[in-house]
């Protein structure tokens, strides 16, 4: 066990963990923020899918341990109110059906939107092609995401 | 208008004291998609006055509806209490949805499958808001004394105009509760829907964006353990012992131990599958270090010896043999090739097949087959449960909670009134959560701890579990005379272990041929199998319409014409009296996905396939247009036609449509599960190929009939159909018949390489 001071979503964080503990199980089962999804725990589908400084990382392969200070953003501190451009897109489309999936699918829309604000049809997909949805709203997820880019 | 006796659905009526919730989240329809201006602001009342099991109504005029059944993607929770305001007459803006708990002396069936949802629901959920509707009205007469005839509602406000009165719901709901219900009451007639096919966001939208605890998953409470189990890792193998010190000795760990999930001799119902009735248990404080210590396990196996089990199914009582053995597909294979080559159990007879078959001009025989498919739904089982000696709280992930009554109060020994199971917001069913082996593995682990237990599955148990889609193969056979009419028609199927006709042998194209066969057969096994997304249908459609799109290039004639044709037929002159499906709906369909792609319209750089079928009570006509990229199939454009009456909430209809479509060509493409020696082969998503966003259509038109029906199942007819449109499209691609699911594989390394 070892402490670990964590920036999560604009606030200090401490836990007392196992150092090679995934970020997933950190956030989950020691700081309550369950947006942050476990769906299969190898990095292939994207349901854990969290902003390490701008970048979208997989946080269920993540150990405690490499974050350091990086900022971690996860889904719950994308927005005060749920407004973040991709959040608002995603209603405007109403895209999920069981929704399990969509907390990974938004931050890693977002992350793409912020290193390439007018993605195209193959970037987007591309970019996109990691995070699996069982319910298979891919195409209202491109959707949203244009409009998104759109703003 | 029309006049409904309320006494169809009397039991929504009753007062009974609902249950203690606890952490019920509300959701605001309103929140979803707009910032709601001061006026829509919704403020809680003081008090709720409860009108029947289904609406609350608080002084200040908010309403909370009950969303009875559990959500697992469908949109239930938003499109039932859409049934109920609209009835009810109440400005949607207003109206809070709160979760139903599993209660079944106030609410109807709430069991989310089988496509019946919303075509069960129709009428209680109308009636139930029609019937609250009068009541307030009848307060209303009594408080103004005037006429209830002459009084009128309009988006949660009564009127009365002859003096001017008027009053919101709020204000009457006190006394509108105190009155006795109204033996009969009018429904609205379907023109004058202000909410029904109107669309309508998701009331959950703001909570799945933002990331809110909504899952079993998700769930915590004070003193929770987290265990997580081992399960043989073959079918065909059970525990013998485990060398449990390491994992015992490991950081958070609480225990290890063996349990029986399920005696042997318990006489199961339908929904009571369970591929492993002992599993090893590992119980501690988090996930990570119970997951940890699940891998220092030393577990043993033994093989399990011929067994048989008594199930309480569809058909009556039934004895299931569960075979010995360690089996493989490469086995399962060859053993489908040699029964196929018995007689099968005769299911439908007309006319004189053999007789046709040996007088045809020509006789086109073909085989299909399609693999296990693992549901992997995206959140893997868990469930969460604390049983003490006198109740049980069970919240869980769980499609069919009724059948999990039965065997958690046979299994806990405690009587139904103790066992509260709440129902939690699925990720995923599929069909696999209508099995409830989880709900009785948490209360069985819980009870032996005395303690609050979330159980956990990885998602390499879950995907090694079972409850598979079986495995199938069919071998259809046409006869046609010498102008090309199809004169014979004969299908023979079965299936590891069920066969895949069922109950399906009355469907089309039965009833349009004069000479018809039908015949099943299935082989034991002991891989567990159980309901995937229009089960059966899954394969027949794409099985059957395929050979029919074969039967008609082969005649010569458009695969559209040629449905057509046999429909007509079957409208004029029905081969038969118990045909399921009306051949004018069903042509129907086909001539609106005609119009809609411009089917007569041709482009030599776009390959369409057709198919149509119908299930679940549903009609269903495809067309994909697909292109030819890099020699990869390009999945261009996707064309539904839809007939399943009134559409309840259109663009959600339209997104469970699309889901449905994608979700098949995934499978017709990739999905698969195969075993050697009784291990499912595959065991997370780097092996189990699901469809990915690049694999995805790129756009999808899902058109509805417009017609006065009373809504049908919408979740899975669009499912079956589209693997066959996949195949007949990729056949005009390339020359090339597809027979075998999974398509990709043979795309890859030969057919279309």
């Amino acid at each position: 066990m070892a402490v670990f001071i964590l920036n999560i979503n604009g606030k200090k964080q401490q836990v007392d963990v196992d150092p090679a503990t995934p970020m997933l199980w950190v956030l989950r089962d020691h700081l309550n923020l369950v947006g942050t999804k476990y769906g299969c725990g190898i990095a292939a589908c994207g349901a854990c899918t969290i902003h390490l400084g701008n970048i979208a990382m997989r946080s269920c392969m993540l150990p405690v341990s490499q974050v350091g200070n990086q900022p971690v953003t996860t889904i719950e501190g994308l927005s005060e109110k749920g407004d973040h451009p991709v959040q608002k897109a995603w209603l405007e489309h109403d895209v999920a059906q069981c929704g399990y999936c969509q907390a990974g699918q938004i931050m890693n829309a977002a992350a793409l939107l912020k290193a390439n604000p007018h993605p195209g049809d193959a970037e987007i997909e591309a970019a996109m092609n990691g995070n699996l949805c069982r319910c298979a709203t891919y195409v209202r997820i491109r959707a949203a995401i244009k409009t998104a880019a759109a703003g | 208008m029309s006049i409904i006796k309320t006494s169809y659905s009397r039991r929504s009526f009753l007062k009974v004291t609902a249950l203690a919730g606890g952490g019920m989240m509300l959701s605001f329809s309103w929140l979803a998609g707009c910032n709601p201006t001061p006026e829509e602001a919704l403020t809680l009342p003081k008090e709720w006055f409860e009108l029947n099991s289904y609406i609350k109504i608080g002084e200040n005029g908010a309403v909370t509806l009950m969303s009875p059944n559990p959500e697992f993607g469908s949109n239930v929770k938003t499109s039932m209490p859409m049934i109920l305001a609209e009835e009810l007459d109440i400005n949607w803006k207003k109206v809070i949805v709160e979760q139903a708990d599993f209660f079944p002396e106030r609410f109807e069936r709430q069991f989310t499958g089988g496509s019946q949802g919303i075509r069960l629901a129709w009428k209680p959920l109308r009636t139930a808001g029609a019937t609250a509707r009068q009541m307030l009205i009848n307060a209303a007469s009594k408080t103004w004394n005037v006429p209830a005839g002459e009084i009128t509602t309009e988006g949660g406000i009564l009127f009365h105009k002859p003096s001017g009165k008027k009053a919101g719901y709020g204000e009457m709901a006190s006394k509108a509760a105190g009155l006795p219900v109204p033996k009969e009451v009018s429904l609205k007639h379907i023109n004058d829907f202000k909410i029904i096919g109107s669309s309508r966001k998701n009331v959950e939208g703001l909570n799945i964006v933002t990331g809110k605890p909504m899952f079993t998953l998700d769930y915590k409470q004070e003193g929770m353990l987290i265990a997580m189990i081992v399960h043989p890792p073959a079918f065909g193998l059970k525990v013998k012992s485990v060398d449990d010190a390491t994992a015992r000795s490991m950081p958070g760990i609480r225990d290890v131990f063996t349990i029986k999930t399920l005696e042997d001799d318990y006489e199961r119902n339908g929904f009571d599958t369970t591929s492993f009735t002992e599993l090893v248990v590992v119980v501690g404080n988090t996930t990570w270090e119970v997951m940890n210590a699940k891998k220092a396990l030393k577990p043993t196996w033994e093989k399990i010896s011929d067994s048989s089990i008594v199930v309480q199914g569809r058909d009556g009582k039934e004895t299931v043999t569960i075979p010995a053995g360690l089996e493989s597909t490469e086995g399962h294979k060859a053993s489908m090739a040699e029964m196929a080559k018995k007689p099968g159990n005769v299911l439908r007879k007309d006319g004189d097949p053999e007789g046709a078959f040996q007088k045809a001009a020509r006789v086109i025989e073909r085989t299909y087959s399609a693999p296990f498919l693992a549901h992997n739904t995206m959140e893997p089982v868990n469930c969460f449960a604390h049983v003490t000696a006198e109740k049980a709280e069970i919240y869980a992930p769980i499609q069919a909670p009724e059948f999990s009554m039965r065997t958690l109060t046979a299994r806990l020994g405690l009587p139904k009134e103790k066992i509260h199971i709440r129902l939690a917001r699925m990720g995923g069913g599929f069909g696999q959560r209508a099995y409830g082996h989880h709900l009785v593995e948490a209360a069985v682990i819980s009870q032996k701890l005395n303690a609050p237990v979330k159980l956990v599955y990885t998602r390499e148990d879950d995907m090694t579990y079972g409850i598979y889609r079986p495995m199938y193969t069919a071998t259809y056979k046409a006869a046609l005379d010498e102008k090309n009419n199809l004169i014979a028609y004969q299908v023979k199927a079965g299936g590891i272990p069920e066969g895949p006709l069922g109950h399906s042998q009355n469907r089309f194209p039965a009833g349009a041929v004069d000479n018809y066969l039908a015949e099943e057969w299935k082989q034991n096994s002991n891989i567990t199998i159980g309901a995937f997304r229009a089960p059966r249908s899954n394969f027949l459609g794409g099985a059957e319409q395929s050979f029919l799109d074969e039967v008609a290039e082969l005649a010569g004639k458009d695969p559209i014409a040629f449905r057509l044709e046999l429909l007509e037929r079957a409208r004029k002159n029905p081969v038969g009296t118990d045909n399921d499906y009306d051949p004018e709906r069903y042509a129907g369909v086909l001539k609106l996905v005609r119009e809609k792609s411009n089917w007569s319209q041709t482009d030599n750089n776009v390959h369409r396939g057709v198919a149509a079928y119908f299930c679940h009570n549903t009609y269903v006509a495809q067309v994909i247009d697909l292109s030819m990229k890099e020699n990869k199939p390009v999945v261009e454009k996707v064309y539904a036609a839809v007939d399943c009456g009134i559409v309840v909430n259109p663009d959600a209809a339209a997104n469970m449509g699309e889901g449905a479509i994608v979700d098949g060509i995934g499978n017709a493409m990739f999905g698969e599960m195969t075993f050697v020696d009784g291990v499912p082969e595959k065991n997370n998503f780097d092996k189990y190929r699901i469809i990915r966003q690049m694999e995805a259509p790129k756009s999808i038109e899902v058109h509805f009939v417009q017609n006065e029906h009373d809504p049908t199942g919408l979740g899975e007819p669009l499912f079956p159909p589209i693997f066959a449109a996949m195949a007949n499209a990729l056949h005009k691609a390339k020359g090339v018949r597809l027979y075998n699911q999974p398509f990709s594989p043979q795309i890859d390394k030969k057919v279309l390489g």
